[in-house]
């Protein structure tokens, strides 16, 4: 089997503790790149990027725009803003409209990475308290990507991994010491 | 190739060929995602068929424009910037006896009122112009007539609190059933009209220009030119203000602009930009 060559992870109530679990467990030497949308509700995502960056083996930015999608670096979509990834695998932005609530949106993540990654794509969708995520996981699957869906019985808020299940399936569903062990073996050839 | 893609593809240029607007160098995945929304919002099924209604039907890509170029903003958007501005430029721009301030992309103008306000405190305004631009008609139509929901003002009376406000930002609007109105007195020396950055060129000499969250939709090579309009447009030693995650650094045209704040994206006119020839 061919390596996948992206992760897009979205995630929200809860979703600071589920990143700390996951992100250390990542494989250093995972060469791709990694983007992480996190609704935060907070102003700044720098705190959230610097608590993540602590634990984390690979790096952790603030995703710039226009800036490429790095390999073995993690990127962290800013707040108030949609995280969107070009057909050239680089970032953009957008202050469109809220998608379920929400700005950056894990629909408006996952959506625009299946179309700039398709097959190549891994989309996991963790705790939150909303169904954000839950159409952006469908259109993942529908490129030919791979969906991990955190188990819901496991979540610190069900909301969101059940939306996902419900909507979209998944080709996994793992609790978080596995979603990262499975990232780890499908991104490392 | 994606159906949908060879659709945008046509949609492109069917605004291109038919109504003259240039969509081409847009950042491709937000351009999409809008289009997409425009299907919904208009019960097209596809964009083939939005395609359709826009070369057939009259009147329609007025529509088109509007679901194009979505009007988001609002009053001292980013406080941290107009307290900025406040502490920073004005102080710089008062050494001039004319102060000429283009807004690009003023939406449904809030920053413009914003501005006002701020220029107002400063007792700066009453020689100063603002040009606020937008290529969308319907938002102009909104931006003059300043009137805007009552729920978003309790909000906006922060910002002007975190940007530095000297009064109370009630004194500067009448509430009425839903709606709050902004002073009309504060657009006094606002210039409201339809400039469109991808095709339309310099027209005035600026000494301070604010485009804020416009930059990101479009592509490099756009951005670039944009970027190169701008300079252009500024008088030397002239202000730049933009979006606070916008990056200019992959631009060409980053090389005439100084730090004058980094993080809140707002630069200063080099002399660097002097020794070029202008871009046309």
């Amino acid at each position: 089997m061919t390596a996948r060559t992206a992760i897009a992870m979205g995630c929200s109530a809860g979703g600071l503790a589920a990143l700390q679990r996951v992100l250390p467990a990542l494989d250093r030497r995972l060469a791709v790149p990694v983007v992480i949308c996190c609704h935060t509700g907070s102003a700044d995502v720098s705190l959230l990027v610097e608590i993540l960056a602590r634990v984390s083996a690979l790096p952790v930015v603030e995703a710039a725009e226009r800036a490429p999608a790095d390999p073995g670096v993690v990127h962290v979509a800013p707040s108030g803003y949609h995280l969107l990834v070009e057909p050239n695998a680089h970032f953009s932005l957008s202050v469109d409209a809220r998608v379920t609530y929400a700005r950056p949106s894990i629909d408006v993540l996952f959506e625009t990475a299946a179309d700039a990654w398709q097959g190549g794509l891994v989309a996991v969708l963790m705790t939150g308290a909303n169904s954000d995520g839950a159409t952006g996981l469908k259109a993942v699957r529908h490129a030919g990507g791979y969906a991990i869906v955190q188990d819901p019985a496991s979540a610190e808020s069900d909301v969101m991994p059940r939306a996902g299940l419900d909507i979209a399936g998944a080709d996994a569903c793992l609790s978080l010491d596995h979603i990262a062990q499975r990232l780890n073996e499908l991104c490392i050839p | 190739m994606d159906v949908e893609d060879i659709e945008i593809e046509l949609f492109v240029r069917a605004m291109q060929r038919r109504h003259g607007y240039d969509f081409s160098n847009y950042a491709p995945a937000s351009l999409k995602r809008r289009v997409q929304q425009l299907v919904r919002t208009h019960d097209a099924g596809t964009i083939s068929e939005l395609n359709r209604r826009l070369l057939h039907e009259e009147g329609f890509v007025t529509r088109i424009i509007e679901g194009l170029s979505v009007p988001v903003s609002e009053m001292f958007r980013d406080p941290p910037v107009f307290r900025a501005l406040r502490d920073k430029v004005l102080p710089i721009l008062a050494s001039y006896p004319e102060i000429n301030i283009w807004q690009a992309g003023c939406a449904h103008g809030q920053e413009v009122y914003s501005l006002a306000i701020l220029l107002e405190e400063a007792g700066l305004y009453d020689r100063a112009r603002i040009y606020a631009t937008d290529f969308n008609d319907a938002a102009l139509h909104v931006a003059a007539e300043g009137i805007y929901a009552t729920r978003d003002a309790r909000d906006w009376s922060r910002n002007y609190i975190e940007a530095g406000g000297l009064k109370s930002f009630s004194d500067y609007y009448s509430a009425r059933y839903d709606f709050i109105k902004l002073d009309q007195r504060l657009r006094r020396n606002v210039t409201f009209f339809n400039h469109n950055l991808v095709t339309d060129e310099v027209f005035c000499e600026a000494h301070l220009i604010l485009c804020r969250n416009v930059l990101i939709y479009f592509n490099n090579s756009l951005q670039d030119h944009t970027l190169a309009l701008f300079r252009d447009s500024l008088v030397r030693g002239g202000f730049l203000c933009l979006g606070t995650r916008e990056n200019i650094d992959f631009s060409p045209a980053a090389a005439c602009f100084s730090d004058v704040d980094a993080p809140l994206r707002i630069y200063q006119a080099s002399s660097a930009s002097m020794a070029r020839p202008l871009a046309r």
